[in-house]
């Protein structure tokens, strides 16, 4: 089953003569895990923007579960997609438990307090994501891997079938970005949720993604397989950037690593045929 | 199930009971306030009586009495909860709006308006008519409102930061027609203009306290039924629509609540500051940030609060009333220093 589709999008910001988007076809079946990168001005937050409903595109049509997007009501489109934003300031004293139970509101009605049901929800979510000891505690007191657990499980609350994440271990040291990704895999697997991540750790992104779309100045310049996609030249052409791509010597996915100006300027490699070129 | 996990969240049960409780202080405040004032009313008396040996002769109040009882004070500390009420109201709903922990609701220019508006029915002598300060005041209101909407909250590109600035750009032209308005008025209208400034609250007809009782009902009951939208929208704009509210509209019926209900309250009342900023804050330390406690807490400590403070104004200096502004203001900000200083109040952290 399709639950995301997109058809010839473009997109441009206000009056502006470049687009940032230039239609773009993509289609994401139901439980897959999908990677979105592309260097920074590519278009990648501005499509998922357009997935979610805040941003409406010139041309082309979003269909989400064969429904064209603009015929969906916000609170019924937020009980199918759930959102990880970039980062999430914190201004009011709200709890932990407060902010999870908030993803809980799409569900309710306008005057409806949250049931025992609900409560069960967030629990769950919160066991998942390892926030429920942190129940009490004020967000604006949390760090910065905490308060990026607590808004996954305030997603999760949702109950979504489609779960974006924007850049969201960006600030995560490994551990806490490797546990966010392990809970999203599971999540994907057990509950076929389907994921989509914008991040810039293409390493990461290869490891955990079923496939990769990778944005070049508002088009789609590759998609596929991680090993399809994360090549030498496709990253030269797109980031403008010299790098060796080796494999991943468990899992045989591909792993990139930079090539600095100072060794690069030999034009060979540093230790020939130490790692196996893609 | 055994529910939850620390039961940091609201419920319906909770919001009751807290209402209760603060509906029950700010019934013990008024009643405290009945008896403050210049005059002995022998409404003390009449307690001592009950309490002592001549119970059948308790309340034997002399018609005098009765009439600054009843026809002075009590519409005099009606109209102070009531405009308490409003203003800690609209200063919830605008710091959670406009997600800013300084603002007011006087933020958008609202005081501004309604100021000038209020010194022009002075100083033109419209003052004599029925509403002839009130009615201008809501004028200026209404005009600065509608300014500060159109250039901040009408494009799809809503920013807070935009409206917050227009309303600063819009206090300070108003302010600077006040100046010249009142440089070309006399000196009997000064006063007049400096207490309506400062805020006051003896002016109030009972047509005028009615009004106000209703526009906060209903401003009120709008916000209420909007609280758990309020909650996400005051996480941000984009979280709120990723978490299903039509941001746009309510945000929109929000604004316009917490307008009017400052506008009317202004108008009758002049400008009473500090209410309308410190309450929200010391609600939500105390009960939280959902508003769905937060709004009826705050209005029903509100009127408390200006109740305590309007009772100062009229019986601190004997003979002499103070604007009800100077008092929650030097009771205020002082306040609120300390808080800062004690950490606990961090508005800065975003």
């Amino acid at each position: 089953m399709v639950v995301l589709n997109l058809e010839n999008v473009s997109f441009r910001y206000g009056q502006e003569a470049e687009c940032v988007l230039r239609n773009i076809s993509c289609t994401v079946p139901r439980g897959e895990f999908l990677g979105v990168i592309g260097p920074n001005g590519s278009g990648k937050t501005t499509l998922l923007r357009i997935c979610n409903g805040i941003l409406s595109p010139q041309q082309g049509t979003v269909a989400v579960k064969g429904t064209d997007i603009r015929q969906i009501r916000r609170n019924v489109l937020a009980r199918t997609i759930a959102f990880v934003p970039q980062d999430s300031p914190d201004l009011f004293p709200f709890t932990v438990e407060e902010t999870v139970l908030m993803g809980r509101a799409p569900h309710l009605g306008k005057l409806q307090f949250e049931g025992e049901k609900d409560f069960a929800i967030a629990r769950q979510a919160m066991e998942a994501t390892g926030t429920l000891p942190l129940a009490g505690r004020h967000m604006t007191d949390l760090s910065g891997g905490e308060k990026k657990r607590v808004v996954i499980a305030r997603a999760l609350a949702q109950e979504p079938q489609i779960l974006f994440l924007d850049e969201s271990t960006a600030y995560l040291d490994m551990k806490h970005s490797k546990a966010i990704f392990d809970l999203l895999k599971i999540m994907n697997r057990t509950n076929h949720l389907t994921v989509v991540v914008v991040t810039h750790d293409i390493n990461t992104a290869s490891l955990y993604c079923d496939r990769l779309l990778l944005l070049s100045r508002g088009n789609i310049f590759a998609a596929g397989r991680p090993e399809d996609v994360v090549t030498e030249s496709n990253i030269r052409e797109v980031y403008e950037t010299r790098v060796t791509i080796e494999r991943n010597p468990i899992s045989g996915l591909p792993r990139i690593s930079l090539l600095p100006e100072s060794l690069s300027d030999s034009r060979k490699p540093v230790k020939a045929g130490a790692a196996p070129q893609l | 199930m055994d529910v939850f996990m620390v039961e940091s969240a609201v419920t319906l049960a909770k919001v009751i009971k807290v209402s209760l409780l603060l509906f029950l202080v700010l019934l013990a405040t008024a009643a405290a306030s009945l008896f403050c004032g210049p005059a002995d009313t022998g409404l003390l008396q009449g307690f001592r009586e009950i309490l002592g040996e001549r119970p059948e002769a308790a309340f034997a109040l002399k018609p005098e009495d009765v009439t600054i009882l009843f026809s002075l004070r009590l519409p005099r500390i009606l109209f102070a909860g009531l405009v308490g009420a409003s203003l800690s109201t609209a200063g919830v709903i605008f710091q959670a709006l406009l997600r800013n922990p300084l603002a007011d609701p006087y933020i958008l220019g609202i005081s501004g308006g309604s100021a000038l508006g209020a010194i022009i029915g002075i100083s033109t002598g419209m003052a004599v008519l029925p509403l002839g300060v009130p009615l201008p005041a809501f004028l200026g209101a209404a005009v600065t409102v509608i300014l500060v909407l159109a250039a901040g909250g009408s494009v799809k590109g809503f920013s807070s930061g935009t409206m917050l600035l227009a309303g600063v750009i819009v206090n300070a032209f108003f302010s600077a027609l006040i100046m010249l308005v009142l440089s070309l008025s006399s000196h009997a209208d000064l006063q007049k203009v400096i207490f309506w400034l400062m805020g006051n609250l003896s002016l109030a007809e009972p047509e005028e306290i009615l009004l106000t009782g209703l526009v906060l009902l209903a401003g009120f009951s709008i916000a209420w039924l909007h609280a758990r939208s309020i909650n996400l929208i005051s996480l941000g704009e984009e979280t709120a629509i990723h978490l299903g509210v039509a941001v746009e509209r309510t945000r929109m019926i929000l604004l316009l609540s917490g307008s009017l209900l400052t506008a009317v309250a202004v108008s009758f009342s002049g400008t009473v500051g500090f209410v309308g900023l410190i309450i929200p804050h010391m609600m939500r330390m105390l009960l939280g940030a959902d508003h769905r406690l937060l709004l009826p807490a705050s209005l029903l400590f509100g009127a408390s609060f200006l109740i305590v403070a309007d009772t100062l104004a009229r019986t601190a200096i004997p003979d002499m009333e103070l604007p009800v502004g100077v008092v929650t203001a030097l009771c205020g900000s002082p306040y609120f220093l300390y808080l800062l200083r004690k950490g606990r109040f961090r508005p800065w952290s975003f």
